[in-house]
């Protein structure tokens, strides 16, 4: 059954299936219940679940998140949301030195599976700590997993399979495509949750992204193919792990690529994405690999994040350069 | 065995020392001289036979624990955390929970652990360096040791939370020192535990040092009294009077179970040896400091007690001191004959549903330690670098 829904309402017939079919299921977070999340994710589900399921909690994300390890140890499966990018750090030491060790330390005999849901990314004129892209930071991490849907019916599933893993799963939300709307088919059987999809077929370059920058990347492709130029673009999904195998058999077909993210370029994805590619794909590059992304700089203020931001032509002129090389 | 009747009062620090000193409204039940007192709120009657138990639990323990810091200096373990002198607090603590409740320990609560059935040997496995844990927390309701300060009593509080939901008679009981109390996560967990009205009672055994900082660079009130600007109360009880810890822990943990919420009970008490074994104490706190809290030493002033009373005999003493042989031995040789794991084993547990990056890795790495055998086996010995 094929319904046209925005992204925030994806997430929210997500959350709002997760907590009908698993009693364990809670949802948690700052504003989440009867204000329904600052991006209204959560609306509704105070209403109909209760505050014992959907909670409203102190504004302490370290809180949030040591308490959702708790509430785990016992037996509940937590989403956890974050309101935005930049107010995850309080929570940082929970995540990194608790949730992600926790079941290594035990050596296998507990399990966290907690989904921490973090709106990300800029585009939408904000202040200071609201634009941020923080993925790297725990991609860096070993026992977090990191994924991040670009799309209403990616957002729908990619949830459920986040809240449905054994492991943590931090769900990088998107934020400026929250309003986007798309196709999502609720009784479709998934796929792997951690596979990269081609969302473009193309010939001459692959551009590879995720989340908010996808749509950046299928319009650059379609600017493209009015100079004759194809490109493939893969939408990773997931950041870790990240299909490698699919980037791989596209960057074989068109021997160039270009890394597309929000987050700054120095030690983000594309770094790993370039190294292990180049490894990986060495004698069938024609170029370099090449990154399009933020700077070293931090997070502009709303009037410059239009330069900040990768946009069409950054990614077209990246285009242009690997095919000049 | 001698017990001195009345302690120095130390006059170097002026106000720092009087809240040093342990008052106010400190819960005493046994006198450092083993004289049984009484208290307005908080009472015990114990059975002889459990009077004694106390007695062996903190005699092993403190046994268990001088073998640990033994096997350290003889190179069979990286680390050890003492809990010289904290033996009460730890004892009366962990012998007031119910096999329901839930125990978060920071790394030193060996004697909780041996309340609540723990093996001796499932502590050391993380201070040999061939696991960070291991144990299975939910077999005795102990969760692993926690080394980052503070962070376990959220898990405790959201345990608890859980605890609340299920509308189960169970309550947790959450480790933290005088150290963590600075934590963030811990004021955290005040707030959640006060919101939630969470079956928690948070127990700081407060040992006066942070590996080389007083209390007094924590707090300027008694740690006891931060429960009240949450919401819930605070209650100092003398640490090293295992009586009293249990009379206390025991209403706390009623308290928190009969659905009034958290508590927090600081425990005075003092770290007689080091914060850890590679720790050096002589460089920042007195000689004199440490005889004055040798004289209330909790297991000296219980044994003073039994003696008083008539409760134990010599033929009771003599068999908990074959049994802390029996069980130094026992960890002694299980600690030398701890295997270490084998090196695929760190690529192990990183996931429970797996990764293709771990499963990649590990191939890798296999394969690599591969050629080595194969060199060593006579095959392709030029190959790699």
């Amino acid at each position: 059954m094929t319904q046209t829904m925005a992204v925030a309402k994806a997430l929210n017939e997500s959350l709002r299936k997760a907590l009908e079919s698993d009693p364990k299921v809670l949802v948690m977070g700052e504003d989440v219940g009867k204000l329904g999340g600052v991006f209204r994710i959560t609306d509704g589900l105070h209403k109909d679940f209760g505050e014992g399921r959907v909670i409203d909690t102190p504004l302490a994300e370290s809180g949030i998140v040591g308490t959702a390890i708790g509430l785990a140890l016992r037996g509940y499966r937590p989403v956890a949301e974050i309101q935005f990018d930049g107010f995850v750090f309080p929570a940082y030491d929970q995540i990194v030195t608790q949730l992600a060790k926790m079941h290594a330390r035990a050596l296998g005999k507990i399990k966290l599976p907690i989904v921490i849901r973090i709106p990300y990314g800029g585009g939408i004129g904000a202040v200071e700590h609201h634009s941020e892209s923080p993925e790297s930071l725990f991609a860096h991490v070993p026992g977090l997993k990191v994924v991040s849907p670009s799309n209403a019916s990616d957002a729908y599933w990619m949830l459920q399979q986040a809240i449905e893993c054994d492991d943590p799963v931090i769900f990088f939300e998107p934020k400026r495509r929250y309003w986007d709307k798309g196709e999502v088919d609720v009784e479709a059987v998934p796929g792997d949750l951690h596979r990269a999809v081609v969302v473009q077929q193309g010939t001459d370059v692959t551009l590879a992204a995720y989340g908010p920058m996808v749509k950046v990347c299928l319009e650059a492709a379609a600017a493209a193919a009015n100079e004759g130029r194809s490109l493939e673009v893969v939408d990773l999904r997931s950041l870790s792990p990240i299909d490698f195998d699919t980037i791989q058999a596209s960057v074989q077909k068109t021997r160039r690529l270009v890394v597309v993210h929000e987050a700054p370029v120095f030690y983000g994805a594309g770094a790993e994405i370039a190294a292990r590619i180049t490894e990986r794909c060495f004698y069938h590059l024609e170029a370099p690999v090449l990154r399009v992304g933020g700077f070293h700089a931090p997070y502009p203020p709303a009037r410059l994040e239009d330069e900040y931001l990768p946009g069409l032509d950054r990614v077209l002129d990246a285009v242009d350069r690997a095919l000049a090389f | 065995m001698s017990v001195k009747s009345t302690a120095p009062r130390r006059t170097t620090r002026g106000s720092a020392a009087k809240r040093r000193s342990g008052e106010p409204g400190l819960v005493q039940l046994l006198t450092p001289q083993g004289e049984r007192v009484e208290h307005d709120e908080y009472a015990v009657d114990l059975t002889p036979e459990e009077l004694r138990g106390l007695y062996r639990d903190m005699v092993l323990t403190r046994r268990f624990d001088g073998e640990a810091v033994t096997l350290q200096r003889q190179g069979e373990l990286g680390l050890w955390a003492s809990l010289l002198g904290q033996e009460a607090a730890q004892i009366g603590s962990g012998r007031a929970t119910r096999p329901d409740d839930y125990v978060f320990p920071t790394y030193r609560e060996h004697g909780v652990a041996w309340t609540r059935d723990v093996d001796p040997l499932n502590l050391l496995g993380m201070f040999r360096g061939v696991n960070h844990g291991g144990w299975d927390p939910n077999e005795n309701n102990f969760h692993l040791y926690t080394i980052v300060i503070g962070s376990q009593t959220l898990h405790a509080t959201g345990y608890a939370m859980g605890v609340a939901k299920d509308g189960a008679e169970s309550a947790v009981l959450a480790y933290f020192g005088d150290g963590a109390s600075s934590q963030g996560d811990v004021a955290e967990a005040f707030t959640f535990a006060a919101v939630y009205n969470a079956p928690v009672v948070f127990f700081c055994q407060n040992n006066q040092w942070a590996i080389s900082e007083p209390t007094e660079k924590q707090s300027r009130v008694p740690i006891y009294q931060r429960a009240a600007g949450f919401g819930f109360p605070g209650v100092r009880v003398d640490g090293n009077d295992v009586l009293a810890v249990l009379a206390v822990t025991r209403a706390a943990l009623e308290h928190a179970r009969s659905g009034q919420g958290p508590m927090l009970v600081e425990a005075f008490t003092y770290r007689m040896g080091a914060h850890t074994t590679t720790d050096d104490p002589t460089r920042y706190r007195s000689e004199d400091e440490r005889s004055e809290w040798a004289a209330k030493d909790p297991i000296a002033r219980l044994r003073a007690y039994l003696d008083r009373e008539g409760l134990a005999d010599e033929d009771f003493y003599a068999g908990v001191d074959t049994e802390s042989d029996a069980l130094a031995k026992r960890v002694r040789e299980g600690v030398r004959t701890m295997p270490n794991p084998g090196p695929m084993a760190m690529f192990e547990h990183v996931y429970a549903d797996g990764s293709a990056l771990v499963d990649e890795e590990r191939a890798q790495y296999a394969a690599y330690a591969a050629s080595f055998e194969d060199a060593e086996t006579g095959g392709n010995p030029g190959q790699g670098h």
